[in-house]
């Protein structure tokens, strides 16, 4: 299962920054504090936090940790939206389909 | 999969209807087919207004008269493209912090002139940070969304339910 705390973690603007750049382009840690206002250590401790949250993870590149986000971190969330706009779409297609109602 | 469509969700459907009557009925008469369990109001809803013009607001009103705005129009191209905010939060409440909010694509395009398909995107949904708890315990229970997906398109099919 989904850690449920996940999301919450992406309630600090410096770790949701973090994960939005990562959505866009895995980084190293020096990366990402150079294009931050934030020192390296904090990013180190901002990405441990969306680490443990399960939101990304790292992989090895020489002695360089290339961060990504992980694909199944907001699945849940992804989950939830998907079922709504699939059923609010199944309702609107039986209404727009009923050709007559209240409109022309 | 890509680095977007991890914040994104992404589905479509064809409609047997002509684009400008698909668009008409999913911003105009948002209310006939909206889904009548996800409301925000305290109160009985009245109606669903879709302010048809950028800078407008989509809002619920109740029959106490107590509005609830909970998008805003962003884009408006009839009959082609409707862009609006979702301000509103994981559990379920209005998202005052746009900073927090996601934000809706519906995208219409004639397939003929008696059928038209509506892609919609949910984009940024990374930006609602707070109370996914909430929001899972309230839709993640077996009487959730699911059996009303069930139901739509049992009647979509035309097979008659069984025990209603």
């Amino acid at each position: 299962m989904t850690n449920i705390s996940a999301l919450a973690a992406l309630g600090d603007p410096t770790r949701r920054a973090i994960f939005e750049h990562l959505a866009d382009n895995p980084s190293a840690v020096g990366a990402l504090a150079q294009c931050l206002p934030v020192s390296r250590p904090a990013v180190s401790q901002h990405l441990k936090v969306l680490k443990d949250a399960g939101l990304v993870t790292d992989h090895r590149d020489g002695t360089r940790h290339i961060y990504r986000l992980d694909p199944t971190g907001i699945a849940e969330l992804r989950d939830y939206l998907d079922r709504f706009w699939n059923t609010a779409l199944a309702s609107f297609k039986a209404r727009v389909e009923e050709g007559g109602g209240t409109l022309p | 999969m890509s680095a977007s469509s991890q914040t994104s969700v992404q589905t479509s459907i064809v409609v047997e209807a002509p684009i400008d009557r698909a668009f008409t009925v999913f911003t105009e008469d948002i209310g006939s087919w909206w889904p009548p369990d996800h409301h925000i109001l305290q109160a009985e809803l009245a109606e669903m207004v879709f302010e048809p013009h950028p800078g407008g607001h989509i809002y619920d009103r109740g029959t106490d008269g107590s509005v609830c705005r909970w998008a805003r129009v962003l884009a408006y191209e009839p009959p082609e493209r409707v862009v609006f905010s979702w301000d509103i939060s994981l559990a379920w409440q209005i998202e005052s912090d746009p900073t927090k909010t996601s934000e809706v694509e519906v995208r219409f395009v004639a397939e003929s002139p008696q059928r038209t398909r509506v892609t919609l995107e949910h984009r940024h949904i990374d930006h609602h940070g707070e109370g996914w708890e909430q929001m899972r315990d309230a839709v993640g229970s077996p009487e959730g969304w699911g059996v009303g997906l069930r139901r739509f398109a049992t009647r979509l099919e035309g097979v008659p339910t069984a025990g209603g």
